[in-house]
């Protein structure tokens, strides 16, 4: 490895933290568009035209602020927590193939940190799960009784939706013989998108990813008229600002898996061979960056779809949540699998 | 296909039967004398499809398990002990407001984990069948829940079984790292070949394994938990495991003993006296300390852990004739000593009452039947002529004299002397002395069964033993390497 | 010193030193975020040695699973700090002392022994820890224990909520 690879590292993992940022700057922005579209209102429209700087002053506004820890409070983990939940959802980002990769001066550059991962769909799982402790920290250092249960629910609840969530993913392992992003994106884009064979491992995804961001109607950790803030109610400043970045940059990542897996990635038009319809050149800078787009244009769609629920349906009660998934979506999930074993045996796939 | 399947039938449907079927059931249907008897007659199809398949010798699943033979021998015996105990427990854990469908859903999974073990040719599965056997005693052990005795003896056993297991894992690391395979039979080849690559890995390894099943069969040093567990569990569970857990420990133990002393080595020798040496004080210990109990389950829990050190008397041996001579005894063994606790069950009252010896006294005129059956199984467990445990022992320890160990003899025929002195001590309480107190027996219900069938067995195989001897000495325990 | 040594170096001085704080630490959280720690240490140790399965499956089993149940279970039962145990000079601790000595001489002995000099990975071994190669022997070679497992974790699983529920029917 020489400097100029070492260089190129660098670079992308700046490019990507820096987008990480900026996108979910504008996702509290688009969230709170949508919220007043949805419910008839203008929503933010002071700061700048159309209201398209309230981001950058809302985290102005957090920079500045006093940073309060409570007298009671283990500060040293509640320092840490942020940390944790920033840090996980970055590690994720560096798997996710933004792009297919580019020929330029005898390199193959992609936008992807890691682009050939083996194992890269595990990774995600893994650091899906390992995102529970800056939540469960959050909540237990700020002793405060509503932070503790709504870490506690949060815990309980991002537990029980990672089975199924890890589920749903085994049936398109399945059809793609790989753990490897890059590999399901290719195997898609030469036929049908998993979505036609996966409809209700994408479902269930869909819903498990609600669960795992704790986004309404799964928001119960943060549920105001029980919990004031849930585990966040302690934190002020940027460390509350940290919480609230990580929850929309899982918000993105997810999508952007459920992108990968189910919607052909970075895939322009199903069924057929993007290099032929448009005329390019396959791996061309032109289509590369044309499917980037396409990849980026689908995350944000489910991001849009995310925030449409959240506005429309009304939160789950404790009870409802765990019979959701451990009786409903849990089951369902072992059966895809089943039924997609079987029909694969059956095709001799 | 076909062929090859039905070699691991009983294997196959008691696994189906428990876990794909069982589970259904008991998820839908809440009627606990169906699952009585769909578990009942789970074991004794398991039973009778052992004994179909028998014939069936060799080895399944690369390598990873043997079927037929010794095996279905010891599939018969685990599903007879599942049987006789889940029928006396059934009244026991009624009368003591205890019953739920789990227990037997465990039982059951505990003599799935016995059959593993016997079955077993590779280290791997072998600690499968003994996790799968333990955890579901951990469980049964602590059934009765509001008991505090039976909590306390679930947290112990599970505690230093654990530990135990531990031991086992351990083991079985260090003899793959001098060996290479956790295959019996690549390990006994290494072992005759002298193609140990590191001798004293192998040498420490094969001493945490040995270590590891004196605490499951309960030989001392590591005897220590089992008065205590077999105490406070409930004594239909303590009937179970004290004889179908032993007599599985002995079947995983006989083929790995054998193979880990395969061969003249070093090794071989020192095994060989270390063996002894926990034998011969396993057997003094369990029968001195049996006498100066004055609780009859306590009294039953230290001869069961001096029995396990007349078993290992086989393993010294370590030739065919040991071995035959382990699975007679075990057989009689499991018989008697499930009559004598399901009888200590059946007298038993709530909240641990009425377990005294001097509880007993006068039982020979209260409950004429009882008492004698009783007696049987004490005469029986002492080595008395002519019942099964008389014939085990002398099995036993003509293996012994065979092996060129005859002070072992010395010390387990001392033993079996002092050992008389306390079975005949319940039997002179129970029939040479007035009772006392409060002295209304519930009736015995259907356990009635598991003490008939259990005495016919003793008296069978005192009487005539030459049946099951040759049918033992026909299916020798391993492959020879 | 190669890049691959350097990181196992480092991985390997972290696990020993979030392994030391787990068992120094008396707060109850910290001891389990510093095995959490380790974990992950363990993690970058398997990632250097090729084996990419069991360092995913090590975050997600150990870290993201298991201890997450224990961090669970420390803060709803709010265990305080541990207590200090005044101990005595005793049978106990001189043999303690005794084996602390020779481990460490064993280990001089072993650190400072000439090294026999440093083999390549063989190309099999790089092979043996891919998804591929352990679904493949998991459900070839290993397909009987492995299905043995699934009765065991049924057992377990029904004598856990046998013993623990507060009410049964």
């Amino acid at each position: 490895m020489d400097w100029i690879d070492f260089a190129i590292i660098v670079a992308k993992g700046g490019i990507l933290v820096n987008a990480m940022l900026i996108a979910a700057a504008y996702m509290v922005l688009a969230e709170r568009k949508i919220a007043a579209w949805i419910q008839n209102r203008i929503g933010p429209n002071r700061v700048g035209p159309w209201g398209l700087f309230q981001s950058f002053a809302d985290v102005f506004k957090l920079y500045l602020k006093e940073d309060v820890v409570p007298a009671a409070a283990d500060y040293r983990f509640h320092a840490l927590a942020p940390v944790i939940s920033i840090a996980v959802a970055i590690t994720v980002y560096a798997v996710i193939p933004w792009s297919d990769a580019v020929e330029i001066g005898g390199r193959m550059i992609s936008l992807t940190m890691a682009p050939d991962m083996n194992v890269a769909l595990l990774v995600i799982l893994a650091m899906t799960s390992v995102g529970v402790y800056g939540v469960a920290l959050a909540g237990w250092s700020s002793n405060n009784k509503y932070s503790l249960m709504g870490g506690l629910r949060s815990s309980a609840q991002m537990i029980s939706y990672e089975l199924s969530m890890g589920l749903s993913i085994i049936g398109v392992v399945m059809i793609a013989g790989s753990l490897n992003l890059v590999d399901i994106i290719r195997g898609q884009s030469a036929g049908a998108w998993n979505v036609f064979y996966q409809p209700i491992a994408f479902i269930i995804f869909l819903v498990t990813a609600l669960a795992e961001t704790n986004r309404a109607p799964f928001d119960l950790p943060e549920a105001e008229p029980e919990l004031v803030g849930g585990y966040h109610t302690e934190y002020s400043g940027m460390k509350f600002g940290l919480l609230y970045l990580a929850e929309y940059a899982n918000m993105l990542a997810s999508s952007a898996i459920m992108a990968t897996l189910f919607l052909g990635g970075w895939d322009i038009i199903p069924f057929l061979d993007d290099a032929t319809i448009l005329g390019l050149e396959p791996g061309s800078l032109p289509l590369v960056l044309l499917q980037h787009g396409a990849f980026v244009g689908k995350s944000l769609l489910l991001v849009f779809v995310f925030i449409w629920i959240r506005w429309s349906l009304p939160r789950f009660r404790y009870d409802q949540l765990m019979n959701l998934g451990w009786k409903i979506l849990l089951p369902l999930s072992l059966a895809n699998i089943a039924v997609t074993g079987t029909v694969m045996l059956l095709l001799n796939r | 296909m076909m062929p090859a399947l039905f070699q691991v039938l009983p294997l196959v449907v008691i696994w189906l039967a428990l876990g794909a079927v069982g589970i259904v059931i008991q998820a839908y249907v809440r009627n606990t004398k169906l699952v009585f008897g769909y578990y009942l007659g789970t074991l004794a199809l398991t039973a009778i499809l052992a004994v179909v398949t028998a014939g069936a010798k060799g080895t399944m699943f690369s390598g990873m398990i043997t079927t037929g033979g010794y095996a279905n021998f010891f599939d018969v015996l685990f599903c007879s002990a599942g049987i006789l105990s889940m029928i006396a427990a059934r009244p026991y854990l009624q009368r003591l407001d205890g019953e739920l469908d789990e227990f037997y859903t465990l039982l059951v999974s505990a003599v799935t984990g016995m059959m593993l073990m016997a079955h077993s040719n590779h280290m791997l599965v072998t600690f499968i069948g003994v996790e799968l056997m333990s955890i579901s005693f951990y469980v049964m052990s602590g059934f009765l829940r509001s008991d505090i005795r039976s909590v306390e003896a679930a947290l112990k056993y599970f505690l230093l079984g654990a530990f135990a297991s531990g031991f086992l894992v351990y083991g079985m690391a260090l003899i793959y790292g001098a060996t290479g395979s956790l295959e019996f039979g690549a390990i006994g080849s290494a072992v005759v070949s002298d193609a140990l690559r590191f001798p004293v890995l192998f040498a420490i390894g094969a001493t945490l394994l040995v270590i590891g099943f004196c605490f499951k069969i309960a030989a001392f040093p590591f005897h220590q938990w089992a008065p205590d567990v077999y105490e406070g569990a409930p004594t239909a569970v303590t009937a179970f495991m004290s004889t179908g857990g032993k007599a599985a420990a002995f079947s995983a133990l006989i083929p790995i003993a054998s193979v880990v002393m395969a061969g003249d080595s070093v090794v071989t020798g020192q095994m060989q006296l270390m063996v002894a040496i926990v034998s011969a004080v396993t057997m003094l210990v369990g029968n001195i300390s049996a006498i100066a109990q004055s609780n009859v389950k306590r009294m039953l829990a230290y001869s069961s852990i001096a029995h396990a050190g007349y078993m290992l008397m086989g393993i010294v041996n370590g030739t065919t004739s040991g071995s035959e001579a382990i699975v007679f005894y075990a057989t009689a063994y499991t018989f008697m000593q499930i009559g004598a606790f399901v009888i200590v069950g059946i007298l038993e009252r709530e909240e641990g009452g009425h377990l005294q010896l001097d509880d007993y006294a006068g039982l020979g005129k209260r409950q004429p039947v009882l008492a004698a059956l009783m007696s049987i199984f004490l005469f029986s467990l002492a080595g008395i002529p002519p019942l099964g445990g008389f014939f085990g022992k002398y099995l036993l320890f003509v293996s012994a004299i065979d092996a060129g160990f005859t002070w072992l003899t010395i010390v387990a025929v001392a033993s079996s002397v002092i050992s008389v002195w306390f079975y005949l001590g319940l039997v002179v309480k129970m029939y040479f002395t007035e009772p006392s107190g409060d002295t209304s027996e519930s009736p015995s219900g259907i356990a009635a069964i598991t003490l008939a069938v259990s005495t016919v067995a003793v008296i069978a195989l005192g009487i005539v033993p030459g049946w099951i001897t040759s049918v033992i000495r026909s299916w020798p325990p391993m492959l020879t390497p | 010193m190669t890049t691959p040594v350097l990181l196992f170096s480092l991985f390997a001085i972290g696990a020993i030193a979030s392994a030391v704080l787990t068992i120094t630490r008396r707060n109850p959280v910290a001891a389990a975020m510093s095995l959490v720690g380790h974990f992950f240490m363990l993690t970058g140790l398997y990632l250097t040695l090729n084996a990419q399965f069991v360092a995913a499956v090590q975050v997600l089993v150990y870290a993201g699973a298991i201890m997450v149940l224990v961090v669970f279970v420390i803060m709803l039962l709010n265990v305080g700090n541990e207590q200090h145990l005044s101990e005595k000079p005793g049978m106990r601790k001189t043999v303690g002392t005794l084996l602390a000595v020779l481990f460490a001489a064993q280990i001089i002995g072993v650190t400072t022994a000439r090294p026999t000099g440093m083999t390549a990975l063989p190309d099999s071994s790089v092979a043996i820890g891919t998804t591929e190669a352990i679904g493949q022997s998991l459900f070839t070679t290993y397909l009987f224990p492995f299905e043995a497992v699934s009765i065991l974790l049924l057992a377990a699983l029904i004598g856990s909520v046998i013993l623990a529920k507060r009410q049964l029917s």
